[in-house]
């Protein structure tokens, strides 16, 4: 393929082994370029599913790098590995029965760990969404369940900042425990949301839903563009 | 007393405490001040013999270090002027950095009611 | 300075929750006194005991970091109320001043942040109150005369010896504060004796009888409640006396002020309810 040819190759090193690949790529498809197949540790390839963490220091630089594979390009002399799990043990609990209103210590409870934490970044600087990881487990320490969901609603569950951890901390399913808390028991409920169910309980879009189905890519585009997030907005 | 001394024990402690364990002359200051002096298997100026001699094993066999809840009383009143509560802290550690807990912070009771600073301060002093 | 009228205040990590009352009566007496205190706009865990070896920075980050944000505030005074946090951060903060290899060696790990200069100074609370007494004594509307309050100052702010707010052995700072507001002040021979601290957490035996012992001597002395600054040490003599034969309040020093500012007073997190005894008292009706 003549376009191809016209790419300038480059080095890079997966878990050691030198491959020439082409300039532009992304991790993941310099990988697949590279003859890799995956098993795990690729899912969307669009940057919303958390599970292509990749591990990587650059050629020149000493800091140890963490982003996904499908939104980070390769770079020449870029040494890297995939790390498709993190281990990390979620805790259990019933979401009716912690009420934060009534227990002001619940995330400490269910993830004493935070309080080891030592301000160090090293979570914050791991995260491939530019989250303020340290910020939300500090939140989640002094009981500001709000701020902690808050800040971390970016979060796709990769796992980096609890790998990178010196205190051990399960940063990501903390977060979602605050997340969960503060839709249960902080936000007003959505009255457009309940609206909406009672509207699919009546059936209504039904007809709405089988013009859908006929349209072509080009038309639900059109339509997905003209959408609209609540009505009357 | 048998000794299985390690000879690099008392450079460690000096070096991560930055104080004179050899300065102690046994006057029983900081123990007699102690509140927790009752809770300990050993008392304060007997673990620095220890270091001196090099019994780590002696020392680490004890719970003393682990009793200190660095409220500085003995530091604040040594004629000698050696921060004790530094010296507990340097054999914590010893311990703490080989990854060991001294609490389980899986099994830690009465959390839904202990105040923040008790976990934290806690934690930091029990976990490596 | 930015705040002329009100004092720069770092809580920590209690103050949101369990030591609330703490916070909430300081706040209002403080508006009460014209120097508002106004929250940093953000701060980090102190880690609430000072790690104490020669080369564990990584524990002296937290206290920095908070400096780092102060001082990006344009502050040089930071308040705190809790006194762990107050000992951490002073003695941290010291460390930078004492050695500046320790300062660089922080400022080069914080790299995402400019260099902290080591120029904010950490203050209690108490300090600041013992410089506003004649303010303090203007403001008191109900003084709590029939009140006996025995004083209780615990470790953190006044060791080890370079961080102390007053005399390591004979403090008076607390009952000086107290006789502004018309306490019949009880002396404590063991206001400076630890409470057994984090203990609290796994060795809960220790500070059981640390309480008992601390609690008795308020009583026998003739002590209708014991006043204190250190969340840690008001819910260990609070909670604890659940193991002992005594029943006695326990009050931050700055519930007592703003009872005696005629303000509204929470008191909502306590163990041993102390309404019951002011309305005895008839400070509370």
């Amino acid at each position: 393929m003549p376009e191809e040819k016209e790419k300038k190759m480059i080095d890079i090193y997966v878990m050691g082994r030198r491959y020439k690949v082409p300039e532009g790529l992304t991790i993941m498809t310099a990988l697949e370029y590279a003859g890799y197949k995956y098993v795990r540790g690729c899912g969307c390839r669009g940057g919303f599913c958390g599970a292509c963490s990749t591990v990587y220091r650059n050629k020149e630089d000493y800091k140890l790098k963490m982003d996904l594979a499908c939104q980070t390009a390769v770079e020449d002399g870029m040494f890297l590995v995939q790390l498709p799990f993190v281990p990390s043990v979620r805790t259990m609990y019933e979401v009716d029965e912690v009420n934060p209103e009534k227990d002001d210590n619940i995330l400490l409870e269910h993830y004493p760990e935070i309080a080891r934490c030592v301000s160090c970044n090293t979570c914050t600087k791991a995260c491939p969404q530019d989250i303020e990881v340290m910020d939300y487990v500090q939140a989640s320490l002094r009981g500001d369940i709000d701020r902690a969901a808050s800040l971390s609603f970016d979060c796709i569950q990769c796992g980096l900042c609890s790998i990178r951890c010196p205190a051990d901390i399960k940063h990501y399913h903390l977060a979602q425990e605050a997340r969960r808390l503060k839709g249960k028991y902080i936000d007003t409920l959505s009255k457009q949301l309940k609206e909406r169910v009672k509207e699919l309980d009546d059936y209504v879009y039904d007809e709405k839903f089988k013009e859908l189905v006929k349209m072509t890519k080009e038309e639900i585009k059109k339509v997905y563009d003209k959408r609209e997030f609540q009505k009357g907005e | 007393m048998k000794v299985n001394p390690d000879h690099t024990f008392l450079e460690k402690v000096e070096e991560l405490s930055g104080q004179s364990v050899n300065a102690c002359i046994r006057c029983g200051t900081c123990s007699a001040g102690c509140p927790f002096v009752k809770e300990m298997d050993v008392l304060p100026e007997r673990i620095f013999k220890k270091i001196v001699l090099g019994d780590k094993e002696g020392i680490l066999e004890k719970n003393t270090m682990w009793i200190c809840a660095a409220c500085f009383t003995c530091s604040v009143r040594c004629p000698r002027d050696i921060d004790i509560a530094k010296i507990m802290e340097a054999v914590r550690q010893i311990v703490l950095r080989d990854n060991i807990d001294m609490i389980d912070i899986s099994k830690i009771e009465n959390i839904e009611n202990l105040p923040q600073l008790a976990v934290v301060g806690c934690l930091r002093k029990e976990t490596g | 300075m930015i705040f002329m009228d009100g004092y720069l205040y770092y809580p920590g990590c209690t103050l949101k929750t369990k030591a609330s009352d703490y916070e909430e009566s300081a706040m209002a007496i403080m508006e009460a006194l014209g120097k508002p205190l106004v929250e940093m706009d953000n701060w980090y865990c102190c880690g609430a005991v000072q790690s104490l070896t020669t080369d564990d920075l990584i524990h002296q980050i937290a206290p920095i970091r908070t400096m780092c944000c102060a001082q990006e505030q344009g502050e040089k005074v930071l308040v705190t109320l809790c006194d762990m946090c107050y000992n951490v951060l002073k003695q941290a903060n010291q460390r930078m001043k004492d050695q500046p290899d320790d300062l660089d060696t922080m400022n080069d790990f914080l790299d995402e942040d400019p260099d902290y200069l080591g120029e904010v100074e950490v203050y209690h609370l108490f300090e600041i109150l013992r410089d506003m007494k004649k303010e303090i004594s203007k403001k008191v509307v109900k003084p709590l005369n029939n009140l006996k309050i025995t004083p209780y100052y615990g470790c953190m702010l006044l060791r080890p010896t370079g961080i102390a707010i007053d005399d390591t052995e004979d403090p008076k700072i607390m009952e000086e504060l107290l006789g502004q507001i018309g306490v019949d002040v009880i002396d404590n021979p063991k206001r400076t004796e630890c409470c057994g601290s984090y203990h609290t957490v796994n060795r809960s035996d220790i500070v059981e009888k640390r309480v008992e012992d601390l609690v008795a001597r308020a009583v026998e002395d003739g002590a209708d409640a014991i006043a204190l600054s250190c969340p840690l040490c008001q819910f260990n003599l609070d909670y604890h006396q659940r193991t002992t034969d005594y029943e006695i309040p326990i009050f931050y020093l700055t519930e007592l002020i703003a009872l005696a500012f005629g303000l509204e007073v929470g008191m909502k997190k306590h163990w041993v309810d102390p309404k019951k005894m002011l309305k005895e008292k008839n400070i509370l009706k």
